[in-house]
C-alpha cells in the first residue's frame, strides 16, 4: 500500500466518523419534542408515561394531537418510559409535572415517603386477567389450585395473589408460580396453564397467533378468562399522579392540574367517540406498532373507562378502599405486602377532577359515556 | 489474496451458523430437551426458532398494515442508522475521554495510582442502574438555547463503556517506548509534551487500535441497552421493545432488529478497521488487546 492510498483511507475514515457525528446531531435534534419556540404563552408541562407509546395512553396523545391541551394554555410534552423508568420517581424528582401509574405500584412509594397524589383515576376497571385454554377447565380463581400459574411479578402480581388467596388457595404451596416473559410463548407452549394477560395487550397477542391445530388464529371461544373485576380483587390501574407538595403550596400548579385533567379527559372522550382516529394518532407516535393491535387496544382501554360511574377520572371511594385493603393484606410469593399502614389522606384527591368535570359538563361534554358501545375489532396475524 | 481468503472465511462462518441453526431446528425435538423439568436445549418450534427463510420473507413485508408502511428491512435499516449515529457520538466522546485520562495517568504517577482503580471500578456499575440516573441528570442541563436531549443520555452511557478499553490500552501504549528511546529524547533536551507527541503517541498505536475496536463494540452495546432502558425512540433498541409484543404471533419480526444491531456492530468495527489501515505505518508489533 503506498502513501497516497493510505492518505485517502484516513480521509475516508475521518469523513465517515464526522458524518456519523453530524447525523447523530441532526437526527437527535429532530426527535426532540421541544416546541417551546412556537408555544407563545403556553405553560410547558411534562407528562411521564409508564411505558412506550401505545394505545393504553391514547387519550393523552389524542389531547395533544387535537389541541385540547393548547386550548387550556398548556404545551404538553409526553415522555415515554423505558424498561427501568419508575414514573413516580421521575415525578418526585421534579423531572415531570404529572405521571401515569397504577395505584398499587405507587402505594409502596408513598409509604416510603414519596409525596404524590392520585388526582384523576382514568381507568375505572382493571385490565388484568388470567387466561387459560378451555381444556384446562380453569374458570375461576379457585380452579388455579395445583396449576402452573404465570405472573410477570414486579408489582403486576397483586390482583392474582389476592384472587387466589380469597378463593382459599395457599399461594406458597398449592400453586406452582411461573415467571412470565413479555411474549406469550410460554403459555402457547404449555409451560403455563393460566397466564397473566392484559385485556388490551397479551390477550390480543394470543388471538393474533395462528393455532397450529386449526391453521386459523386462536379464537376467544378457545379460551377461559378470569377477570379480577368479577372475582372482586381488582385494583385501580392507570391514574394521573401529581406532586402533593406542589398541589398544596403552588397555586399555579394546582390550577394547571385542573386544566391538565380537563384536557386529558377531552382526549379520552375523543378516543371513545373516534377510536380509529385515536389509534391512528398513537401509530404516529409509535410507527413500528401493529395497526390492528392498537385499534384493539384503544377499544379495550375504552371498556376500562366507559361507561363511567361518577364521571371519568373521579375516584370511587369503594374501589380505592378495595385497592388499599388488598395492598395491606395480600402477601405475594416473597411473603411481603405492598404496604403495612394505610396511606395518608393526601394519597388521592377528587378536588381537581371534580372541578374539571364541572367545567366539562357546563360545556356539554359527555363525561359518563352511558351509551358507550365498544367496537368489534378484527385482529390480524401478528397484530399488523 | 490473503484479504480475499479472510473474506471468504468470514462468509463461510456466517453460512455455517445458518446451517447449524436449520440443522438443530430440523433434528432436535420441537419441545427441546428437558432434564428433570429443566430445559437444557431450547425448543425448536416456529415461535422459538423461525426458519431463516421466514425471517427473510418477513423482512421484505411491510412493518404493519398501515397504508404506506415501509418494508421491515427499510425500517430496521433506518433504526440501525440512528443507533449507529448515537453510538458514534458515544464512541468519539469515549475515545477522547479515554485518551485524556491515559495521558494524565502517564504524566503523573500519583494520578495513575489514584485514577486507575476508579477506571476499573467504573465498569462494574450495572448499566441498567446507570441509565435512569443519567437521564435524570440530563434534565438539569440547560445552557442558554442548549437543552439536553434523551439521545445524549444514551450517547453518554455508550461513551461510559467506550472510554474504558481506550484508557487502559492507551496507558499501556504510552508507557511502551524503550528506555533507550526515552533517554535519547532526554539527551536532546526535548520536553515532556513533545516527547509525548513524537514518541509515546506513535508508540501507543499498536495498543490503541485493538482498544478502539473494543470501544466501538462497547459503544454499540451501550447504545442498544440504554435505548431499551430509557425508552429512547428511533433506534434498534426501541424496536426490540415494540416487536417483543409480537414474539408469539409474528415471531420472525423480532429477529429483524437483532440483525439490525449486528449490522450496526459490523459497520462500527469496519470503521475502526479503516482507521487502523490509515495508521498502518505505526502498527509494527501489534499486540492483542
Amino acid at each position: 500500500m503506498n502513501h497516497s492510498t493510505r492518505m485517502k483511507l484516513s480521509i475516508g475514515a475521518v469523513g465517515i466518523a464526522a458524518a456519523l457525528v453530524l447525523s447523530g446531531c441532526a437526527s437527535g435534534g429532530s426527535t426532540g419534542d421541544s416546541t417551546a419556540s412556537s408555544s407563545g404563552e403556553l405553560t410547558p408541562i411534562t407528562l411521564q408515561l409508564q411505558w412506550v407509546a401505545q394505545a393504553q395512553f391514547a387519550g393523552y396523545y389524542a389531547a395533544v394531537a387535537q389541541g385540547y391541551y393548547k386550548k387550556e394554555g398548556l404545551n404538553v410534552t409526553i415522555k415515554e418510559a423505558g424498561t427501568t423508568t419508575v414514573p413516580i420517581d421521575v415525578l418526585a424528582a421534579g423531572d415531570a409535572d404529572y405521571a401515569i401509574s397504577w395505584v398499587p405500584k405507587v402505594l409502596g412509594s408513598i409509604e416510603q415517603g414519596t409525596k404524590v397524589t392520585d388526582v384523576a383515576q382514568i381507568f375505572e376497571r382493571s385490565g388484568t386477567t388470567q387466561i387459560s385454554f378451555k381444556d384446562k377447565g380453569i374458570t375461576s380463581a379457585a380452579d388455579l389450585k395445583g396449576k402452573k400459574v404465570g405472573s410477570w411479578g414486579y408489582g403486576n402480581q397483586w390482583e392474582l395473589f389476592a384472587g387466589m388467596q380469597k378463593a382459599g388457595i395457599d399461594t406458597t404451596s398449592q400453586i406452582s408460580l411461573v415467571q412470565q416473559a413479555f411474549d406469550m410463548n410460554g403459555f402457547l407452549a404449555g409451560d403455563i396453564d393460566a397466564a397473566q394477560a392484559m385485556t388490551y395487550n397479551e390477550y390480543a397477542q394470543v388471538l393474533e397467533t395462528v393455532n397450529p391445530a386449526t391453521g386459523k388464529l386462536y379464537q376467544p371461544s378457545e379460551l377461559n378468562v378470569i377477570n379480577w373485576n368479577d372475582e372482586g380483587t381488582a385494583m385501580l390501574q392507570d391514574a394521573i399522579w401529581a406532586d402533593a407538595d406542589k398541589l398544596a403550596n403552588d397555586k399555579t400548579y394546582a390550577s394547571n392540574t385542573v386544566k391538565f385533567i380537563k384536557a386529558s379527559i377531552e382526549g379520552w372522550v375523543y378516543a371513545r367517540d373516534h377510536p380509529q382516529e385515536a389509534a391512528d394518532i398513537v401509530l404516529k407516535a409509535g410507527p413500528t406498532l401493529g395497526a390492528s393491535h392498537q385499534l384493539w387496544q384503544t377499544n379495550e382501554v375504552n371498556k376500562l373507562i366507559w361507561p363511567s360511574t361518577g364521571g371519568i377520572g373521579a375516584i370511587q371511594k369503594k374501589a380505592w378502599d378495595q385497592t388499599v385493603k388488598i395492598a395491606l393484606g395480600t402477601k405475594d410469593d416473597t411473603g411481603s405486602t405492598i404496604i403495612t399502614t394505610a396511606p395518608p389522606a393526601t394519597a388521592y384527591s377528587n378536588k381537581y377532577v371534580d372541578q374539571a368535570l364541572k367545567e366539562l359538563k357546563a360545556e356539554g361534554v359527555d363525561v359518563l359515556g352511558k351509551d358507550f358501545t365498544p367496537l368489534t375489532v378484527a385482529l390480524k396475524e401478528g397484530g399488523k | 489474496m490473503k484479504r480475499l481468503r479472510g473474506a471468504m472465511l468470514g462468509i463461510a462462518g456466517i453460512v455455517l451458523l445458518g446451517v447449524l441453526w436449520e440443522a438443530y431446528k430440523a433434528l432436535a425435538p420441537a419441545n427441546g430437551v428437558a432434564i428433570n423439568g429443566l430445559t437444557v436445549l431450547p425448543r425448536t418450534s416456529d415461535a422459538a426458532m423461525p426458519h431463516l427463510s421466514t425471517m427473510l420473507q418477513r423482512a421484505l413485508d411491510p412493518v404493519s398494515s398501515v397504508p404506506g408502511s415501509a418494508p421491515l428491512w427499510a425500517a430496521v435499516l433506518q433504526a440501525s442508522a440512528f443507533t449507529l449515529s448515537v453510538a458514534a457520538v458515544g464512541w468519539l466522546v469515549g475515545v477522547i475521554v479515554g485518551l485524556v485520562i491515559a495521558t494524565i495517568m502517564q504524566r503523573f504517577r500519583t494520578a495513575e495510582s489514584a485514577l486507575l482503580p476508579w477506571v476499573v471500578l467504573s465498569q462494574t456499575v450495572p448499566l441498567i442502574a446507570l441509565a435512569p440516573l443519567v437521564k435524570r441528570w440530563g434534565t438539569f442541563v440547560h445552557l442558554g438555547a442548549f437543552d439536553w436531549q434523551d439521545w445524549m443520555s444514551v450517547a453518554l452511557i455508550a461513551s461510559y463503556l467506550a472510554f474504558f478499553p481506550v484508557s487502559i490500552g492507551a496507558l499501556r501504549g504510552f508507557s511502551s517506548p524503550e528506555r533507550a528511546h526515552l533517554d535519547l529524547m532526554r539527551a536532546y533536551g526535548v520536553g515532556w509534551w513533545r516527547t509525548h507527541l513524537r514518541l509515546r503517541v506513535p508508540a501507543s498505536v499498536p495498543y490503541l487500535v485493538p482498544a478502539l475496536r473494543l470501544a466501538a463494540a462497547n459503544a454499540v452495546i451501550g447504545t442498544v441497552v440504554a435505548e431499551v432502558s430509557i425508552g429512547l425512540s428511533g433506534g434498534v433498541g426501541r424496536m426490540i421493545i415494540d416487536f417483543a409484543q409480537t414474539g408469539s404471533s409474528d415471531p420472525a419480526k423480532q429477529w429483524a432488529p437483532i440483525f439490525g444491531a449486528v449490522i450496526v456492530g459490523l459497520v462500527a468495527a469496519g470503521a475502526v478497521v479503516l482507521i487502523g489501515l490509515a495508521l498502518g505505518k505505526y502498527r509494527r508489533n501489534e499486540v492483542p488487546a
